[in-house]
């Protein structure tokens, strides 16, 4: 027997920026202006809120946030797991559990990045100007299985997301022939819907695949325009039970079916595990995934009529969908130089709001919040009659995706 | 003390109980990969527990840190100061390690040169007494 499936009926944002640009309002209030647009985009108010979920060890804790925000009471809050961006889908299949199983009855998502005010993600925390500590190098003590995982990384210099997930990449284009200008690809089309999203950081930024070959090199394959913008920003979505949703006047989106985790022995995948089996080491290990998602929604690829892919990199892009089958295992470069990516007339449109590398990187729960526009009608890349979308988080890292659905 | 490729600012590495022996066969300049003394399993990094047959014994087997480039980035940016620029993050195939892969650095090498498959020795880096960094090169004949 089937519960009657969690709906998104609400989503917000605050202005997004480069990181480093919002400093004088501080992360948690921009989570705030975010979570208030989603609510009063849900026609809802706070005080229908009492739960509170998000992911990627989110600084902004729900305890505090609940109490800024007034909240009646909190009787949900969650946080996703660590690994950075994969728990996005995972804190929205997460706020649906609570809906539907009666623990909460409105349930905002919810994600602030103000990177100026913390850390710079590009530079793994680090500051490569800082002068050698006094005391000679030694082993550090570890408190945390993360901590001592990242010791077979970092004294090998690999501490940025840029060259962990080039690996896999590299190891993808030796295995396929996968190219440079196929990965381009990616970028210039998602930089193409950004220019027509006036939310998006880099909307005025035009690139071609010239621009993109003659950016510099970051980590060999990544080139800069291969990825993700480093950005300030927070959005918010507003999950209910199907029965409130049904009150509520604006466009309403059903969560047909999400699914989260990681397969067999991947830990962090290849930022600290050079052990992931042969057969899933060139993948965005999302293909288990994939398949119990197709599933649980009784859909599959076909079905899919625009997707949001978490795009840190465009490799990672590639790989997910050869793992969520919309071409075959090493075919992702070719399907991607047929234009399958484009808004206008691709057979995939893909990231219509110009994504982590053009519209803002906000640990990708802004693909959830486009998801939701673009089955409302209201993304600024429309994609006509689109009846279902798939939302991905992460990819090379524990994952996690939703399926949406048109009411 | 060894050649040196990297300077002493590069990030230290962090160990707890469970991890602490291998770096303590590092300094040595024993490279370890942790085996499971029931099914012979071998696993790198060291874990308390066997993850195909959940045994908790384990020791510790030698390797000679012969091995070949599974795959491979080369760096632009620096992460810490006085870095030569560009280096190498490889993931090794370890070739008498059960299997095991280690993240490592291939040092000595042209960006021409690096590829998948490339054969590749290890060579030790002292980053100082107490620590001892595995690398890797070309291998020579």
């Amino acid at each position: 027997m089937s519960r009657p499936k969690a709906h998104i009926v609400g989503v917000g944002e605050s202005a997004y920026a480069r990181w480093g640009k919002i400093g004088d309002v501080t992360e948690h209030a921009l989570a705030c202006q975010a979570i208030q647009r989603a609510v009063a985009d849900a026609g809802l108010s706070l005080d229908d809120v009492d739960g509170l979920a998000s992911f990627a060890e989110d600084r902004n804790e729900a305890i505090f946030m609940a109490a800024e925000l007034g909240l009646p009471a909190l009787r949900f809050a969650n946080m996703v797991w660590m690994t950075g961006g994969g728990g996005g889908c995972a804190a929205i299949s997460n706020a649906a559990m609570a809906v539907e199983t009666g623990q909460a009855e409105v349930v905002v998502v919810y994600r602030a990045l103000c990177q100026g005010q913390f850390f710079r993600f590009g530079t793994g925390g680090m500051d490569a100007s800082a002068p050698p500590k006094p005391e000679p190098p030694t082993v550090q003590h570890a408190n945390s299985l993360f901590l001592a995982s990242m010791g077979f990384a970092i004294p090998y210099g690999l501490l940025m997301a840029a060259a962990a997930y080039a690996l896999p990449t590299r190891r993808h284009m030796h295995l396929y022939g996968t190219t440079s200008a196929q990965l381009g690809h990616i970028a210039v089309t998602f930089r193409e819907h950004a220019s027509r999203n006036p939310r998006a950081v880099m909307g005025s930024r035009p690139m071609t695949l010239d621009d993109h070959q003659a950016s510099p090199m970051i980590a060999d394959p990544h080139r800069l325009f291969d990825c993700c913008l480093e950005s300030d920003g927070a959005c918010a979505v507003v999950i209910t039970t199907a029965e409130r949703a049904r009150d509520l006047a604006k466009g309403r989106v059903e969560i047909l079916a999400s699914d989260q985790g990681a397969p067999k022995g991947y830990a962090f995948g290849p930022f600290t595990n050079a052990n992931i089996a042969d057969d899933l080491y060139a993948t965005g290990a999302c293909e288990e995934m994939a398949g119990r998602l197709w599933g649980k929604a009784g859909l599959g690829p076909k079905d899919v009529d625009v997707a949001q892919i978490y795009d840190h990199f465009t490799g990672c892009v590639l790989m997910q969908l050869e793992d969520f089958g919309f071409c075959a295992r090493g075919e992702g470069g070719p399907f991607i130089e047929s234009g399958a990516l484009s808004w206008h007339g691709g057979s995939l449109p893909t990231n219509t709001h110009g994504g982590g590398l053009s519209e803002a990187y906000i640990h990708g729960l802004n693909h959830v919040v486009e998801g939701v526009r673009a089955l409302r009608g209201e993304s600024t890349s429309p994609v006509e009659n689109a009846e279902v979308c798939l939302v991905t988080s992460g990819a090379c890292v524990p994952s996690s995706a939703v399926l949406l659905g048109k009411t | 003390m060894s050649e040196r490729f990297f300077p002493d600012s590069m990030p230290q590495p962090m160990a707890d109980a469970t991890t602490l022996p291998w770096w303590q066969a590092a300094a040595e300049h024993r490279l370890v990969v942790q085996r499971c003394t029931a099914c012979q399993h071998t696993r790198l990094p060291p874990a308390p527990i066997c993850s195909e047959c959940r045994s908790t014994d384990a020791d510790w087997k030698e390797v000679s840190g012969r091995g070949e480039v599974y795959t491979y980035t080369i760096v632009h940016r620096p992460i810490a100061a006085d870095q030569e620029l560009p280096y190498v993050i490889a993931v090794i195939a370890l070739e008498d390690a059960g299997g095991v892969r280690i993240i490592s650095n291939v040092v000595d090498v042209s960006p021409d040169v690096i590829a998948v498959g490339l054969p590749v020795e290890l060579v030790w880096e002292d980053m100082s007494a107490d620590l001892a960094i595995p690398r890797f090169r070309p291998r020579r004949p």
